[in-house]
């Protein structure tokens, strides 16, 4: 009983900044429907920019003092971002916000890497917190107690601002109705900058807040990333008690977890998660998202085309060229192209879902990764041959994503693009702390192709013949009844279904297809690398492929391959620099409030301002 | 004469407000019946009702006498019901013609194909029933940038597309010039005749609906307060006073709303 009680102590204290993130995330979402995956960022900076005070700040005052002004810092900090990246992207889809966002947490990492270095730092013990108190006869740290009674007092604080200032009424307006704030007489700009800075601070006061339990690392962005997202969803997106609710539950379930079974407590995280989503599909206290709030940007998307005869042999031709690169190439060529085309393959994939399925799919990782791993674990647990093991690596993905579209189908919006990404988590944990089977963090190894295709030369002869093949299949199916059909449900799907067509039936085929698509490439990139790695199911890998899609442009067939060809080229060159992510992060940035159509929809743009062709292959 | 379509006590609440109140009529074959009422009056509600895209309070609907109540929108389609909406809904990222092969591929079952190019099915059967609408000239133009006019008549086009036994129009000529809206119903009405087609409609327009229609009903605040030919309807004093009633007049009222 005693032990109990301090367990529920410890998850209740650390629930303090997972409820503080998770609800600046919320509220966020709530007003300006925008996803801010650089939440955890803003919680990083706050821990460091903390950090950085309490060592020039002495004594009580000066540790309290630093925990304010960190939040405050924080939150200004978010006044900058929401004022030169998201400004831009509030009316357009979720694509674009993701990508926005997914920019900013580069540039930040870096700047996080220049300024703080790459050392983790421990954090400072709270002056006069030191040491526990006995609660019942056990141990529990004074600090954890000092935040288990602030956290209901910033709660209860937030409250009271919801429930009784200007500032909570027009917020709360804002959630239920975005219509209703231009009606109040409020500047709408400066009520989205307002929150987002309320959002960010209390992200950078939940950062500095764990310092003396947690310290500051360059990994705790996308480490709180994943929790935070889980608790806002199950709480309800832009819903306060609901994100309160929900980290609680979490955070003392994780401690439950750590004691009882140490090897799921991810798992189980991420089970809770899907079971409520399935009961109550926009989490505890979520309201159900009105269809269309996002809008569109840019030109409407064209009518496709199969390529005209002079395309194809521009295509042709440089496939032949291509083909002769291991003639002249080195080896590091080599290489790296059978990465750029196993990547392309990838993207190509992811693309057929989001541009021609219009399903914004943030966890397509999981049939790329999970491709890899049923190729990987046949071959380690079964000794399958590698010529099985590679053809059967693609129907364990379609697998997956058979029944995870059939799940996640029910879903629009942004919670289909939420549920996509607890799938992808979901997998990811289990392939961490599945050891035993899995390999955990150490990965499996030893995975080579056989002996006929065990050299580069080969190997990249086989990843042209099966990526370029997938591509051409995408393509054609993209042309074929069910590729209009498709499109004919992304475009509008009342008239769809009022002309016979199974909308969902539709999708969940494309969402079955696009997987096992996203397998075969898996699949050949763990042969291709001998050994895979948990990291081929992170979110990092998710938001890769979504990145090079947008860059590429959503809204053109050859949007994904262009996209990821020159992503991987340049990220080639990139990678050599020190600091690289910042410069990819401002170039992705650019990009979206820029050249929203992507490469190959702005090239397509420009060819005709110049007036070359009217009907430019897509 | 048999009858088509038919409804017994149709209702449909949303929370406290009833948009439809027990709502009875017959359609008969080859019949084109206008439903009228003012803004509001459960018109769309209605029609969402007969093909399935809302289900019904209470009440139920039945096509050549069987019960279709409770049917998704796409199996009340495959029984031969073609629908155009008040707003309309096109597949913007296509051509005017693929348009309307999607609905053909749709009724000939070929959804799931993969091997074949779609564009390429159907076309000249497509190009045909863009011939009736007068909209061949426009078939391989980009839908997003067709004017509204021409978007409605694509829509007929499309609902046409599997020879459906009944219509069901929702303000067919809404947004159009006043001549195109005559040509439109009697284009409508020349297939009704040449194909024993059914229609029912509604239309704000009342030049379009004395012209055209065989028979009018008056629907206000979701119940049925008027049936007869235009003659009877134009002299029924409670359609007089619903429509003066609401500061409108016959034929002055033009709208684009939900
Ligand atoms: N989905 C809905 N939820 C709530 N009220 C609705 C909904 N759809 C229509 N209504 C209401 O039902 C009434 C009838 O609307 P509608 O059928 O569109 O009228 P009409 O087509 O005759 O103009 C209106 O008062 C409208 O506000
Ligand atoms: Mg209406």
């Amino acid at each position: 009983m005693e032990f109990f009680v301090a367990q529920i102590l410890t998850g209740l204290a650390n629930a303090s900044s997972l409820f503080l993130v998770a609800c600046g995330l919320s509220l966020i979402f709530g007003v300006t429907r925008i996803v801010n995956f650089a939440h955890g960022s803003l919680y990083m900076l706050g821990a460091y920019i903390g950090l950085t005070l309490m060592e020039t700040l002495p004594g009580h005052v000066g540790f309290w003092g630093s925990i304010l002004l960190a939040g405050i810092a924080v939150g200004l900090i978010g006044v900058v971002i929401e004022m030169l990246v998201l400004r831009p992207v509030y009316r357009a889809p979720e694509l674009f916000q993701l990508v926005a966002t997914f920019g900013v947490i580069l540039v930040i990492q870096d700047l996080a890497l220049m300024i703080w270095g790459p050392e983790d730092q421990l954090g400072p013990r709270a002056p006069g917190l030191r040491g526990v108190f006995r609660i019942m006869g056990e141990p529990i740290p004074k600090y954890d107690i000092v935040l288990l009674i602030i956290t209901p007092i910033i709660a209860l604080a937030l409250w009271y601002m919801m429930a009784r200032t200007r500032l909570g009424v027009l917020v709360r307006a804002a959630t239920q109705d975005r219509e209703m704030v231009g009606a109040l007489g409020v500047n709408q700009a400066w009520l989205f900058t307002g929150v987002f800075a309320l959002g960010s601070a209390l992200a950078g006061l939940g950062g500095a807040l764990q310092l003396p339990k947690g310290g500051a690392d360059l990994l705790m962005d996308f480490t709180i990333l994943t929790p935070v997202f889980v608790v806002v969803v199950i709480g309800g997106m832009g819903s306060l008690p609901g994100a309160y609710l929900a980290a609680i539950i979490i955070s003392v379930l994780n401690v439950f977890g750590v004691t009882y079974i140490p090897q799921s407590t991810l798992v189980l995280m991420f089970l809770v998660m899907i079971v409520v989503l399935m009961i109550r599909p926009y989490g505890l206290f979520g309201r159900e998202e009105v269809a269309g709030e996002h809008g569109q940007v840019g030109e409407p998307e064209e009518p496709i085309k199969p390529a005209s005869r002079q395309t194809r042999l521009i295509v042709a031709a440089g496939l032949v060229l291509l083909a002769l690169l291991p003639l002249i190439g080195s080896n590091f060529a080599l290489v790296l192209s059978t990465d750029i085309l196993i990547f392309c393959l990838f993207a190509a994939s992811l693309h057929f879902l989001l541009g021609l399925g219009g399903m914004v799919s943030f966890g397509h990782a999981a049939y790329y990764g999970g491709g890899a791993y049923v190729a990987a674990l046949l071959v380690t647990w079964t000794n399958t041959p590698m010529e099985l093991a590679f053809l059967l690596a693609p129907f364990g993905a379609g697998l997956a994503a058979i029944i995870i579209g059939w799940v996640c189908l029910r879903l629009t919006g942004v919670y289909f693009a939420m549920l996509t990404l607890a799938f992808a988590q979901l997998l990811w944990s289990l392939v961490w702390q599945w050891q035993d089977v899995t390999g955990g963090d150490d990965g499996l190894v030893n995975i080579w192709p056989s002996d006929w295709l065990n050299n580069n030369t080969a190997f990249f002869y086989f990843a042209l013949l099966f990526s370029v093949g997938g591509i051409l299949v995408l393509r054609h199916v993209a042309h074929s009844p069910f590729g209009y059909a498709l499109r004919a449900a992304r475009d509008s799907q009342r008239q769809a279904e009022a002309t016979g067509i199974d909308t969902q039936r539709v999708k969940l085929l494309a969402f079955t297809f696009a997987g096992f698509m996203g397998g075969l490439a898996g699949a050949l990139f763990v042969f291709s690398k001998g050994s895979v790695f948990p990291n081929e199911l992170e979110i990092v890998r998710s938001f890769d492929a979504l990145i090079v899609v947008f860059l590429g442009g959503v809204k053109t067939l050859a949007g994904g391959v262009v996209g990821a060809a020159f992503f991987k080229g340049v990220e080639d060159i990139l990678t050599r620099f020190e600091y690289w992510r910042l410069v990819m992060g401002l170039l992705i940035i650019f990009v979206v409030v820029v050249a929203p159509e992507g490469i190959v929809g702005s090239l397509r743009r420009a060819a005709r301002r110049i007036g070359l062709g009217k009907e430019q292959p897509s | 004469m048999s009858v088509v379509l038919e409804t017994r006590g149709l209702t449909k609440a949303f929370g406290g407000l009833v948009a439809v109140d027990n709502v009875s009529f017959q359609l008969q074959e080859s019949e084109l019946l206008a439903l009228i009422g003012p803004n509001g009056a459960g018109k769309s509600t209605c029609f969402n009702m007969l093909m399935g895209q809302l289900p019904p309070t209470s009440g139920e609907v039945f096509l050549m006498g069987e019960k279709i109540t409770g049917l998704k929108p796409r199996q009340i389609w495959r029984k031969g019901v073609g629908r155009t909406f008040q707003i309309t809904a096109t597949y913007s990222s296509m051509t005017v013609v693929e348009n309307v092969q999607m609905a053909l591929l749709s009724h000939n079952g070929r959804i799931f194909r993969f091997r074949s190019q779609a564009h390429r099915l159907y076309r000249k059967e497509a190009l045909a029933l863009l011939d009736m609408v007068g909209m061949a000239d426009q078939a391989d133009r980009h839908c997003a940038v067709l004017a509204y006019g021409d978007l409605k008549r694509l829509e007929l086009a499309t609902a046409l597309a599997h020879e459906p036994t009944l219509l069901l129009m929702d303000e067919p000529t809404a947004g159009m010039a006043p001549k195109e809206r005559i040509a439109l119903m009697q284009l409508t009405a020349d297939i009704v005749r040449d194909q024993g087609v059914s229609v029912l409609f509604t239309e704000h327009d009342m030049d379009v609906v004395f012209a055209h229609s065989h028979r009018i009903m008056v629907l206000n605040r979701g119940a049925l307060i008027a049936e007869g030919s235009a003659a009877e309807i134009r002299a029924n004093p409670m359609v007089q006073e619903v429509y003066l009633g609401g500061g409108t007049v016959f034929g002055a009222e033009e709208h684009a709303d939900a």
